[in-house]
C-alpha cells in the first residue's frame, strides 16, 4: 500500500469535544440581547446611544491594549462586548454618554488588560467600570429618568448628550414637564430605604419602576439566565445560592421588625441583584470552581447585598457583594479542593 | 449505585462512541509475509530469545521465555522461518530487540503446538503458572503480565473477581464482539481465574450500550450463581479499574493503593476469555481482536491479527488508501481517548493493542477542533468531568509555571491516571492531560536523582 500522505502525530486524547470559549460567550451576549431590546422599549434611543458608546469603547480600549501589548486581537472571544453589555445594564438610562466611555475604559483597563486579559481579571470587569463611575461621578450615577417616558424614541434625555468633561444639566424640570402624574424618580430600593415605600411587586417585574437599565426587568432576566443555565453556559448553583441567603436573611429580618424591613420577595426584585445573581457572579474567571467553593461564594454574595442594604450608606449592595466575593474567589477555592477519590478524608487546606 | 441506582461512578464524559463495528462478526486478516515480534511488548523484563536466525518454526511454538517473574514467554504467530534478530521500531518510538520471522508460503498455518491439559486438576499455583505459560498479558491495552495480576500479595484475601466488559473508548467493539461470540470461552477463563485467586464470586461489568452482550452472558452462567453480570452506566472512564469497582461495588480504591486491598481483582474480558481458550489447550497467545475502524479505514471491523503482523501489512488488507484528496491521516494504537498515534506503518501489533484506529485529516480537525489554545477561563468543565476529583484546571496552572513539587505535593497528581477528560472538555483548547503526563515525567526523573 501506498501511503503517500503525511503521518500526523499527537498524544492522547485525539478527540475533543467542540464547545469553545467564544462560543460560550456568543450564547452569553445572546441571552443579553434581549434584555437590552426591553430597555430600548423602556428608555428609547438614549439608552441605544449609550450601549452603543460603552459597548464601542470597551472594544476599542481592548485592541487597543491588545496592540499595545504586541498580542493578537482577543475582540473574536466576545467577552468585551460582554462586558460591554453588561456595564451599559449597570448604568442609569440618563447617564451622559461620555461618562459611559471613561466607565468603559476603566473596565477593561482596570479590570481586565491590567491583569492579562481574559481569565486572569481578578474582579468582574464591568463591575470594575461601574465601582470607577460610582466614585467618580456620584451624582449623574444616582440620577434617574422614568420608563416609558413619552417621546423617548424621538429624542435624547438632555444629560445623554453632555459633552465631554462637561457637568451634565439637571433632568429634574425636564422630567416633570413630560410626566402627567408627577410619580417620583427614585429606584424602588431608594425609595423603601429613604421614604420607607414599598414599590409593587408586579411594578418591579414588568420593568415600570425605575431604575438602572437592567434592574427593571426580573422575569425577562430570568428568561434570558435559565437558556443559559439549561444550555450549561451558566452555573445555576451561583444564582441560586445568593437568592437563596439573601432571601433567608432579609426573611429573618422581616419576621423581626416587619415595619422596618420588607418582605423578602422585595430583596429578589428590587435593584441589581436579579441581574448581578445570574450575569455578573457567574462570570467563570471571577467565581470558584469547586462545587463546595461554589455555593459559599453565591451564599457569601447574598448575605452581604443585605447587609449593604439594610445597614450601608449605599441603597444598592450587589455590586461590593460581588467584587468581595471575586476577591474571596482564590481563597476559597484553595480552602475547597474537592476530595479526590479514594482520599479517606476531604481534601481540605490544600495549602 | 448511582443517585438512580444505575450503577455508576461520579463525573466523567459521554463521548460519541462511534462503535460502527459492532454488529460485523469478527473476520480473519490473511498472513503478513513477514512477522515482528518486540521481546518486550510485556510490562516487566524482556523475553529471552529461545530461537536462532535461520532456524524453522511451527505456529504456537515457544520463541522466547520469560526472564523472572514480571515477565511473558513469546509463542510464534506462523509457521516460519527466523529471519533475524534484531532492532526494529516500536510504537513508544525507540526501535527495541526483535524476533522477525519470514511466513512460510503455503503452510496451513494450523497450529499443533501445545499438550491439552485438564484444568480441574490443577491448584492455584498451578494455574498461575500455566497462565504464564501462555504468554498473556493484559489485552485491554495494559500489556501487564495476567499471571503477574493474578497473583496475590501475601496476607491479602480477594473475595471478587472483576470482569471489565466495559471497553469505555469510543470506536473500540472488540471485547464487545468476544463478549458474544466467545461467551463460553469467557465463562472458562473466569471460572480459572476465580480458582487461581481463590474469589467466592466474580461480576462482568458491561457498559449498558451492550445489553446484546449482558444477554449473552447471562445464557451461559453457571448455575451455581458465582457469576453475574451487571449493567453499569455508559459514560467514559468506565472501564478504568478504580471506576469499575466503584459502580459494581459502590467502594473506593484508597488513593495511591491497589484494587486487592479491597479484596478485589479486574480482569478484562478479552484476557479471560483468551485464556478460557487458551488454557486448556495447552497453547500460547499467538493472535488476538483487533478492532479496525476509524474514518481512515474502507473495511472497518473486528480482526483475528496474528501477534506481529506489521500495520502496513494490516491497513493494506483492510484498505485505508481514501484517495488523494487526504492529506494528512494520525493512526492510533487503541481507543481515541488514551491510544498512542505513531509515526512508522513498519511497527507490528503486539499483544496489547486493542485497536487500530485511522483518522483522516479534514475529518481530525473537526473532531479535534483544532483551534488556538486560550488563557484558562476557570469554567470549571475539566473539575466536573475529572473521574478522579482532582482539579485539573489549577494543575493546568501550576504546570504552566513549572510549579511541578506543588502540583504532586499539594495537587495529587500522582492519582491522575491520564483518561484525558479533562482535556476533550476544555473550551480554550489546554491540553491539560498532556501537561500532567510531562509532569509525572518531570517528577519521576528528579526522583531518580
Amino acid at each position: 500500500m501506498t501511503m503517500k500522505t503525511r503521518i500526523e502525530l499527537r498524544s492522547a486524547p485525539h478527540i475533543k469535544r467542540n464547545v469553545q470559549v467564544d462560543e460560550i460567550m456568543l450564547h452569553v451576549v445572546l441571552a443579553l440581547l434581549p434584555i437590552m431590546i426591553f430597555s430600548f422599549m423602556q428608555y428609547g434611543i438614549s439608552i441605544l446611544a449609550l450601549a452603543l458608546v460603552v459597548t464601542g469603547t470597551c472594544l476599542l480600549s481592548e485592541r487597543w491594549f491588545n496592540w499595545m501589548a504586541g498580542r493578537p486581537s482577543t475582540l473574536g472571544d466576545w467577552s468585551a462586548t460582554i462586558t460591554g453589555l453588561l456595564l451599559t445594564l449597570t448604568l442609569p438610562p440618563s447617564f451622559p454618554l461620555w461618562m459611559g466611555a471613561v466607565a468603559a475604559f476603566a473596565a477593561i483597563g482596570l479590570g481586565k488588560m491590567l491583569f492579562g486579559g481574559i481569565g486572569l481579571n481578578v474582579f468582574n470587569p464591568a463591575l470594575v467600570g461601574r465601582a470607577f463611575v460610582q466614585a467618580a461621578f456620584p451624582v449623574s450615577i444616582s440620577t434617574w429618568a422614568p420608563a416609558y417616558l413619552p417621546g423617548r424614541f424621538t429624542e435624547f434625555i438632555p444629560s445623554t448628550l453632555t459633552l465631554p468633561l462637561m457637568v451634565p444639566p439637571d433632568i429634574g424640570p425636564w422630567i416633570k414637564e413630560r410626566l402627567v402624574d408627577g410619580i417620583t424618580h427614585a429606584t424602588p430600593l431608594a425609595r423603601w430605604k429613604f421614604e420607607n415605600q414599598l414599590t409593587a411587586a408586579a411594578d418591579m417585574l414588568t420593568g415600570v419602576a425605575t431604575a438602572s437599565v437592567g434592574e427593571t426587568s426580573a422575569i425577562i432576566i430570568l428568561v434570558c439566565g435559565i437558556y443559559l443555565a439549561i444550555r450549561r453556559f451558566l452555573d445555576w448553583r451561583i444564582p441560586v445560592a445568593i437568592f437563596g441567603s439573601a432571601m433567608l436573611l432579609a426573611l429573618a429580618f422581616h419576621l423581626y421588625e416587619p415595619g422596618r424591613y420588607p418582605p423578602p420577595i422585595f430583596v429578589w426584585l428590587s435593584g441589581g441583584i436579579m441581574l448581578g445573581a445570574i450575569f455578573m457572579a457567574t462570570d467563570m474567571a471571577t467565581s470558584p470552581v469547586t462545587p463546595l467553593g461554589v455555593w459559599i461564594y453565591g451564599a457569601l454574595i447574598g448575605v452581604v447585598t443585605v447587609l449593604i442594604r439594610y445597614f450601608g450608606g449605599l441603597t444598592e449592595g450587589v455590586m461590593y457583594a460581588i467584587l468581595l466575593g471575586n476577591v474571596l474567589t482564590p481563597l476559597i477555592d484553595q480552602y475547597t479542593q474537592p476530595r479526590v477519590f479514594g482520599a479517606r478524608r476531604k481534601g481540605w487546606g490544600a495549602s | 449505585m448511582g443517585l438512580f441506582n444505575r450503577h455508576s461512578f461520579a463525573r466523567g464524559i459521554h463521548p460519541e462512541a462511534n462503535k460502527r463495528t459492532s454488529e460485523t462478526p469478527i473476520r480473519r486478516l490473511p498472513f503478513a509475509p513477514r512477522h515482528i515480534l518486540p521481546l518486550n511488548q510485556h510490562i516487566g523484563k524482556p523475553a529471552v530469545p529461545l530461537v536462532k536466525s535461520g532456524q524453522e518454526v511451527r505456529r504456537g511454538q515457544p520463541i522466547a521465555r520469560a526472564d523472572g517473574f514480571l515477565s511473558v514467554p513469546l509463542h510464534a504467530p506462523v509457521d516460519g522461518v527466523v529471519e533475524a534478530i534484531k532492532l526494529a521500531p516500536s510504537a513508544r518510538g525507540p526501535w527495541v530487540e526483535s524476533i522477525v520471522i519470514r511466513t512460510l508460503e503455503g503452510s496451513p498455518q494450523v497450529q499443533h503446538w501445545g499438550e491439552p491439559c485438564d484444568m480441574d486438576a490443577l491448584g492455584p499455583q498451578e494455574i498461575i503458572a500455566a497462565v504464564q505459560a501462555t504468554g498473556m498479558v493484559g489485552l485491554g491495552g495494559a500489556a501487564f503480565p495476567s499471571h503477574a495480576k493474578l497473583t496475590i500479595p501475601e496476607g491479602r484475601k480477594i473475595h471478587t473477581l472483576v470482569v471489565n466488559g466495559c471497553e469505555c473508548e469510543p470506536y473500540l467493539t472488540c471485547d464487545h464482539r468476544m463478549m458474544l461470540e466467545l461467551a463460553d470461552d469467557l465463562i472458562a477463563g473466569t471460572r480459572h481465574a476465580m480458582r487461581a485467586i481463590g474469589a467466592k464470586q466474580a461480576i462482568i461489568g458491561v457498559e449498558d450500550n451492550k445489553l446484546d452482550a449482558v444477554y449473552a452472558l447471562r445464557q451461559k452462567l453457571p448455575q451455581d450463581g458465582s457469576i453475574r453480570v451487571q449493567a453499569v452506566e455508559t459514560k467514559y472512564p468506565q472501564g478504568a479499574e478504580k471506576m469499575l469497582i466503584k459502580s459494581l461495588l459502590g467502594r473506593e480504591v484508597p488513593a495511591g493503593g491497589l484494587p486487592s486491598q479491597l479484596g478485589v481483582v479486574v480482569n478484562n474480558v478479552g484476557t479471560l476469555a483468551m485464556l478460557g481458550r487458551l488454557l486448556p489447550l495447552g497453547q500460547g497467545l499467538t493472535e488476538r481482536v483487533v478492532t479496525l475502524t476509524g474514518p481512515g479505514i474502507d473495511r472497518p471491523g473486528d480482526y483475528w491479527v496474528p501477534i506481529g503482523t506489521p500495520l502496513r501489512h494490516v491497513l493494506a488488507a483492510v484498505g485505508s488508501d481514501n484517495g488523494a484528496q487526504v492529506t494528512a491521516r494520525e493512526v492510533i494504537l487503541g481507543g481515541p481517548m488514551m491510544g498512542q498515534a505513531i509515526a512508522s506503518l513498519d511497527i507490528p501489533v503486539t499483544k496489547g493493542v486493542s485497536g487500530i484506529l485511522v483518522m483522516l485529516g479534514p475529518s481530525l480537525k473537526e473532531e479535534r477542533g483544532d483551534r488556538p489554545m486560550l488563557p484558562c477561563i476557570r469554567c470549571g468543565e475539566c473539575l466536573n468531568a475529572c473521574p478522579m476529583g482532582l482539579n485539573p484546571s489549577m494543575l493546568g496552572l501550576l504546570a504552566g509555571a513549572h510549579e511541578y513539587d506543588r502540583m504532586g505535593e499539594e495537587y495529587h497528581l500522582g492519582d491522575c491516571f491520564e483518561c484525558g477528560c479533562c482535556t476533550f472538555v476544555c473550551p480554550s483548547n489546554i491540553p491539560l492531560v498532556q501537561q500532567f503526563r510531562a509532569a509525572k515525567t518531570i517528577l519521576r526523573d528528579r526522583a531518580q536523582i
